[in-house]
């Protein structure tokens, strides 16, 4: 690594366009070799942390930090960050060869060491084949490999990636996340990776941070971002997909829609406090025997494979989602029992 | 009528092409027509033979030299008027508060035509005018510096008319140009001008081309100002000029008739060499992947 870092710190990182805070106190400490994902829905200011981190856009607060080195009033090409475009962003007029070289031409290194450096690049990414053509001339997933060769080939101490699967097709977008997770582990980058899907930054990453409307909603290991969401928003995003707003009434019991749980409470509540409970589909099961649960009534049913995901109906009228390996019918009847453990308490709001 | 449009398709023909009958027909008559009368007239001149008057313009210096004053303002101007565009459109490709006025101000000279262009240029840069009488006032020249009925004046009238078009065009084409490849080129170590000169310039290059292509035409056939603030016997005695006398004022159609089409042709052969050069260059998308 040509510049190696220790950590990298990002001190109330903010960004307003128009008055509107797009991107609003971000703190966040890399950590060499870290895999980071920025995760949230459209809009939330996921792209616009990654141009800021990488030049492409001036702060309007805070401050980043190289260890000791503040960088954010260096421009983007004094930062030495590798950046991987959603829409790619190749020279259309040049090869894939003259793609990757161009950082290495950048910096003016020996002829002899370009080319070196360029053809491992070339033939890490498998297009070795391909090094002769235009971008124009590839596919999808071949130019999208061209893009992270271009940004790794500079050995940069941070790449920095923005929805980089979001183009491809849903095979390819398996093949292309293996391959970024093996570059990174081979070769040691810090990254930060921005996307909305939800299963490829559980998947891929050491750390996800969970933005919201420009805000932080919570930091930590894939692990724990999916088993103790933060809050009912995370939660939303993690895929608890049922979300009913119902009432504390006593400890750990929640009322509401003719229903009556118990949960896990998370943050501070008080008994007679507006909740909401959440809780996965696969954390809803039939009941073993009649008369244990809570009797429902079918009204979707989605085939996906082994199991089944169904649209259920209370009594109450509350509509619930649930994934079983019964084969249920649209106006079965079936009894449900929710998991406690997995059933999470928020307060309302926030 | 299925079948039919079918077996049409089948042979690449769509019916909906014959739409372009009536422009076709509407070309053929104003362009294609006249053109060709006009050959006609220019071969058939009162003595000399199918090419007399041909050989005519070519033997008589007075003619001949047309030439040669016409391509010396004409290429100039459109290429100043390019070159001009470039930068100032460059910095004017992104969005930003009051581009529209701005460019309302830049292109406004279209609407003015030659005539109020040159009686602007009169006004203004004439020995009388407020430019000279400004130098005048305050000590900078002793006499009144010449600007208009030469050289310079025509030069100046095709610069202000032509420049909007070649501005507009230049604009259109560097908008068309991704700006995250730009990005991209910044975020690989590439200062402004590496950025400039390795990624827009190439991209924009063909575009350039046919812009100045079109602004040289523009200022080849320039005539009212070559006549109204220029020097129609002299510097600026233009080829359209020639034509023109001939035609109206010595009542020779055949040699107006030749002037026009060799006029023609050496617009012909500047575009053709300008076009020649520009399939050189990477002429494809100007995008950076798949959107
Ligand atoms: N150049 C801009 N001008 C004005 N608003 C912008 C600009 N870029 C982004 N925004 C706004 O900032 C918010 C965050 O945008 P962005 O970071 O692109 O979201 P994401 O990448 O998470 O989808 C959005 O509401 C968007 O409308
Ligand atoms: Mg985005």
């Amino acid at each position: 690594m040509t510049d190696g870092f220790q950590e990298l710190r990002l001190e109330g990182v903010s960004r307003s366009f128009g008055g509107s805070d797009a991107l609003a106190d971000l703190d966040l400490t890399i950590k060499r070799g870290e895999f980071i994902a920025l995760l949230g829905p459209s809009g939330c200011g996921k792209s616009t942390a990654l141009n800021c981190l990488a030049g492409l856009l001036p702060l309007t607060r805070g401050s980043i930090w190289r260890d000791e080195t503040r960088l954010d009033t260096l421009p983007a090409e004094r930062r030495g960050f590798g950046m991987v475009f959603q829409n790619y962003a190749l020279f259309p007029h040049m090869t894939v060869r003259g793609n990757v070289a161009f950082g290495l031409r950048m910096r003016r290194l020996p002829r002899a060491e370009i080319n070196r450096r360029t053809d491992e690049a070339i033939r890490l990414v498998r297009l070795d084949e391909h090094a002769a053509k235009l971008p124009g001339q590839l596919s999808g997933g071949q130019q999208q490999r061209v893009a992270i060769a271009r940004a790794v080939v500079l050995e940069p101490s941070l790449v920095l990636m923005d929805e980089p699967l979001s183009n491809l097709d849903a095979m390819l977008r398996l093949e292309m996340r293996t391959e970024i997770r093996r570059l990174h582990q081979s070769l040691g980058l810090t990254t930060v990776y921005v996307t909305h899907d939800q299963e490829e930054a559980l998947s891929m990453s050491d750390r996800l941070v969970v933005l919201r409307g420009g805000r932080v909603q919570q930091i930590g290991t894939p692990e724990q971002v999916h088993t103790q969401p933060a809050n009912r928003h995370v939660a939303g995003f993690m895929g608890y997909r049922n979300i009913l707003p119902m009432r504390l009434t006593e400890g750990s019991i929640v009322e509401g829609g003719g229903l009556t749980l118990r949960g896990t409470k998370v943050g501070e509540i008080a008994a007679g406090d507006a909740v909401e409970a959440a809780i996965r589909p696969e954390d809803i099961h039939l009941a073993a025997h009649p008369g244990e649960g809570i009797e429902v009534t079918t009204e979707v049913v989605e085939y996906q494979g082994r199991k089944v995901a169904a649209e259920v109906r209370t009594p109450g009228g509350v509509l619930l989602h649930l994934r079983t390996d019964r084969a249920l019918k649209p106006g079965d009847k079936a009894e449900l029992v929710f998991d406690p453990d997995r059933l999470l308490i928020f307060p309302e709001g926030d | 009528m299925v079948a039919l449009s079918h077996r049409l398709a089948d042979r690449g023909i769509d019916r909906h092409l014959f739409l372009l009958v009536p422009a076709t027909l509407f070309v053929a008559a104003l362009f294609i027509y006249p053109f060709c009368y006009g050959l006609g007239l220019s071969l058939q001149p009162a003595q000399g033979g199918a090419f007399g008057a041909y050989r005519e313009f070519f033997t008589d210096a007075y003619q001949r030299d047309t030439i040669m004053t016409t391509l010396k303002i004409a290429l100039p101007a459109a290429l100043l008027n390019v070159v001009a565009s470039v930068p100032i459109a460059y910095k004017m490709r992104g969005r930003f508060r009051g581009k529209r006025l701005l460019t309302t101000v830049l292109v406004v000279p279209i609407t003015l035509g030659t005539v109020l262009t040159a009686e602007g240029l009169l006004n203004f840069l004439g020995p009388t005018g407020w430019f000279n009488r400004t130098l005048l006032a305050a000590g900078i020249v002793d006499t009144p510096l010449t600007l208009t009925h030469n050289y310079t004046g025509v030069f100046l009238s095709l610069v202000i008319t032509g420049f909007p078009f070649a501005f507009l065009l230049v604009l259109s084409y560097l908008s068309g140009i991704d700006p995250s490849l730009e990005r991209a080129g910044a975020t690989l170590g590439a200062g402004w001008a590496q950025r400039f000169f390795r990624i827009t310039l190439p991209l924009l290059a063909p575009g350039l081309a046919t812009t100045f292509c079109l602004t040289f035409v523009l200022a080849f056939s320039v005539f009212p100002s070559a006549i109204l603030v220029g020097d129609p016997s002299g510097s600026t005695r233009v080829i359209s000029i020639a034509a023109y006398e001939a035609a109206y004022v010595r009542y020779d159609y055949a040699a107006g008739s030749a002037a026009a089409l060799i006029m023609g042709l050496v617009e012909l052969i500047v575009i053709a060499v300008v076009l020649g050069l520009r399939s050189l260059l990477y002429t494809g998308t100007t995008s950076g992947g798949k959107g």
